[in-house]
Parts: structure tokens; C-alpha cells; sequence
């Protein structure tokens, strides 16, 4: 079975997204994701999206959803990197990612990972 | 309107659809498509050609360089032997699924090209052609 590689880095998983994901792929990197947010108790996970030259709306429905079940469990979602064109084409397709927290690259999305956790944790 | 160059592939299974998606990629750059260009069709022909596989029960695709009056066009044409689609309007408006997708797959992929066209029989098939101009 295929998997996409989930790195720990502190508090946070680190998501790469480096091939062009087949359907059961993307499914599969949904359950993943879920899995070790929990089994690391992560606050956060960053996926980096810079390598997809497409993000058709299966692939912005996965992403839109990985937010939703990280912040359920308790942490947030950063998704970053993403091409221009991609940007321009998503926004034609209708695809809104409206839920989904973005950043322009790693360093940025680390940033705003570090605030959204830190910011929770201040009010706990 | 000429067809110059065409290749035909089988749309079985969500590996086909990536597959689909490299073939117009390679296509497009080919012909001298700009990279948004390329995006854009890719994209298109991402929402189609799963709608081939998961609606239709698998079909094929047409990719066919085409010109007119001097003009390079990309045209991809999605077929399927399925259950064809009852009310064509309303599979065209978003949010409009029955599947579990977005329901951006049709009205969405008609937004990121300049012509689309769509054939559908209930019980015989169906049938959608897209094209982009360089």
C-alpha cells in the first residue's frame, strides 16, 4: 500500500505531497493524517502542496476535510506552497477552501501554525 | 475546424484519471500552451474524466490537437456507455451531486475551458466534448 510520508517536527507534522495522487491516495493520506494527529498528539499539521501542479475538486475537498478532522481532534491545519496557476485555476473551478488556513511557503506556514497553536494554548 | 494529431485512452479506474491528467499535460506543452493554460485543461480534464469512471462506470477520452482558421486548440472528448444523466441543467449547477464530490465537476470544468458541449441519453451514455484555444 502507498502511503505519503508524515514527519514529526516538534508539535507538528510536517506533509509533503511530492507525486500526482491517485484517487485511493488521496483517500488514504486522509485516514493517515487523522491516525498520527493522534498517535503524536500533534497540535498541528502543515502540508506542503508546492510539488502538485493540479488540485482538481477531489484533491480541495481532501485538504478542506484533513482541516476539519485535524481541528476536531484538536489541531489545526496549515496547507502551503500552493502554484500560482493552481491558485487561478481553483478559483475558476469554484473551489472555495474555505475552512483550510494557507501560507505562501514552510517558514510563513510555521508562523502561523506556531500563532493558531499558541493563541489555543493561551486560553486553555 | 481539423483534427492534426489524436490518441484515444481507456478510463477505467482513479489510476486512469492520473494518467489522463499527464497525457494532457504533455499534450498541452507540447502545442505551446501557457503554464495556467495547461492548469486550467488539466484540471477539467481531472473532474471529467472521474465523472467517466465513478458515473459512467469507466468510457474512454479522446485527446486531439485541433485548428481552426490558423488557431491551436486542445480538444478532449469523455464518452461512457453509463446510465446517462436525467436532468442535464441541474448536473451543470454547483452543489449539485450524487456522488460525494463537491458538485464542481461539470458546471467546473465548463468554466475552465472556452467551449464545452454535452450529449447525454438516459440509459445509453454520455458524452461531454471541451476545448481550449492557445
Amino acid at each position: 500500500m502507498e502511503h505519503i510520508p508524515i514527519l514529526k517536527v516538534g508539535d507538528f507534522l510536517l506533509v509533503t505531497i511530492q507525486v500526482d495522487m491517485h484517487d485511493r491516495l488521496v483517500m488514504q493520506l486522509q485516514d493517515d493524517v487523522c491516525q498520527r494527529v493522534v498517535k503524536d498528539k500533534a497540535k498541528g499539521v502543515l502540508i506542503d502542496i508546492s510539488s502538485l501542479e493540479v488540485v482538481d475538486s477531489f484533491i480541495g475537498r481532501m485538504l478542506g476535510t484533513i482541516a476539519t478532522m485535524t481541528k476536531t481532534l484538536g489541531a489545526e491545519t496549515v496547507v502551503v506552497g500552493m502554484r500560482p496557476a493552481v491558485a487561478i485555476t481553483i478559483v475558476e473551478l469554484g473551489l472555495k477552501l474555505e475552512n483550510v488556513h494557507t501560507a505562501l511557503n514552510v517558514d510563513r506556514g510555521i508562523a502561523l501554525l506556531q500563532s493558531l497553536v499558541y493563541q489555543k494554548d493561551a486560553m486553555q | 475546424m481539423i483534427v492534426v494529431k489524436t490518441e484515444v485512452h481507456a478510463l477505467h479506474s482513479s489510476d486512469d484519471i492520473t494518467m489522463v491528467r499527464q497525457k494532457v499535460r504533455k499534450v498541452m506543452q507540447e502545442a505551446g500552451f501557457s503554464l495556467v493554460d495547461q492548469t486550467k485543461m488539466v484540471t477539467a480534464a481531472s473532474e471529467l474524466a472521474r465523472n467517466t469512471v465513478i458515473h459512467g462506470g469507466g468510457g474512454k477520452v479522446s485527446i486531439n490537437v485541433v485548428e481552426n482558421d490558423g488557431h491551436v486548440g486542445i480538444q478532449l472528448i469523455f464518452s461512457d456507455k453509463g446510465p446517462g444523466i436525467p436532468d442535464i441543467d441541474k448536473a451543470l449547477q454547483d452543489g449539485f451531486t450524487t456522488g460525494d464530490g463537491l458538485g464542481l465537476g461539470l458546471g467546473g470544468a465548463k468554466r475552465l475551458v472556452h467551449e464545452f458541449a454535452i450529449d447525454s441519453k438516459v440509459g445509453q451514455g454520455t458524452k461531454v466534448e471541451i476545448i481550449r484555444w492557445r
